[in-house]
């Protein structure tokens, strides 16, 4: 488990690296990969980030078709968001509410919430255990099982592809 | 090459707008928790349009500018939520339009476990 | 062509920096002051891309990228002392 933690880390480091310096010299992609493996050996030795991922090409597709559709959503609720402020009577209905997830890998709750935080109108304020405490600029429901269907379900079942 | 160029101007001027939006719902919304809905989300949006609009016009830029954006996306949920929930804790007051707060009991039990936690180091020390 | 909607579109960033700068002065608690403060920088990010453009250097993403993960530092400080202390 451990290997495939630190072999992660040390891929996401050769990207960056790459990214940063944009050529393909040997000598750089050398002087990268010893630093970024020497990083993640310092520093992903011992944690667990990763360990729950899955490298298999079905959660490679998933993941790209939660892209899609993560960004289909980010603007459209942007655009929502700001109808809902230039209009002058300011039609906002705010409250907090709790919903459940169905997930159970922390790595794919994190990244659920930071979803539900991205796209505009909906704000997680708190996570224990299976509950997120979600602030929402327009509360349609108060009851957990109807907020859950509007809020998490359309993210949730391409995180549990990726995540299980 | 042009028409490319053209395009990617007419993307920044889009995000630029959104970080306009942005900061008039910063001014006009009546509590903080909707001031951090409107204002860090829609200049998320705004940041990244104006990036994309920049790699349009300039494509040898493009690994640098997918850092930035990259960065952008994870960062900028994290400061909101953490921001959220301070404030939550510090017990800053919710506007009188909200219709309903389900985090309210979960907040009170938290503090009477940080209270007992405190109390059981005071009768230690 | 290109230039000229680039200036106008860093003009329209200037404004939204000045909006958030009203908020900053005006708000009422410590949390609306660090939001303006975020959508500042935010905003900056924007600005520094575009004068990387104008001046025709890519160094000054690096820069961008310095002063983004400083911002979200500056913002993740705050937020930590106001929830449990230092």
């Amino acid at each position: 488990m451990q290997a495939k933690n630190v072999f992660v880390s040390f891929l996401i480091g050769l990207i960056f690296w790459t990214l940063l310096n944009n050529t393909f010299d040997p000598l750089i992609l050398s002087v990268g990969a010893g630093l970024s493996l020497l990083l993640s050996l310092i520093f992903c030795a011992r944690c667990d980030v990763f360990s729950e991922l899955k490298l298999t090409p079905v959660a490679l597709l998933y993941t790209g078709i939660y892209l899609v559709v993560f960004l289909y959503e980010l603007i459209k609720s942007n655009l929502d968001v700001a109808r809902r402020v230039i209009t002058p009577s300011l039609p906002i209905n705010p409250g907090i509410v709790e919903v459940k997830t169905r997930l159970q890998s922390k790595m794919g709750r994190m990244i659920l919430a930071n979803s539900i935080t991205l796209t505009p109108g909906t704000l997680t304020i708190d996570i224990s255990g299976d509950t997120l405490y979600i602030h929402w600029i327009d509360v349609k429901t108060e009851d957990t099982q109807e907020a859950t269907e509007k809020i998490v379900r359309k993210f949730e079942k391409y995180l549990e592809k990726i995540y299980g | 090459m042009n028409i490319l160029a053209i395009i990617g101007a007419f993307v920044t001027l889009a995000g630029s707008i959104f970080l306009l939006l942005g900061s008039v719902g910063l001014l006009r919304m009546p509590d903080c928790y909707n001031r951090i809905q409107a204002g860090t989300k829609a200049s998320t949006l705004g940041t990244i349009l104006s990036f994309a609009g920049i790699l349009l016009i300039m494509p040898g830029w493009w690994g640098k500018l997918l850092i930035l954006i990259i960065s952008v996306i994870l960062t900028n949920p994290v400061s909101s939520h953490v921001l959220a929930r301070a404030s939550y804790h510090k017990r800053v007051p919710l506007t009188k339009a909200t219709l309903v707060d389900k985090y309210q009991e979960e907040e009170e039990y938290i503090a009477v476990k940080d209270q007992h936690k405190e109390d059981q180091n005071n009768d230690q020390t | 062509m290109v230039e000229t909607i680039l200036t106008t579109s860093m003009g329209i960033m200037l404004v939204s920096i000045i909006l958030s700068i009203i908020r900053f002065v005006k708000g009422p608690c410590y949390t609306d002051r660090v939001i303006a403060f975020d959508v500042m920088t935010i905003s900056s990010l924007a600005i520094i891309a575009g004068v990387a453009y104008l001046s025709g250097r890519v160094i000054y993403l690096d820069v961008a990228m310095v002063y983004g993960i400083l911002s979200f530092l500056g913002v993740l400080v705050v937020a930590r002392y106001m929830e449990k202390g230092l």
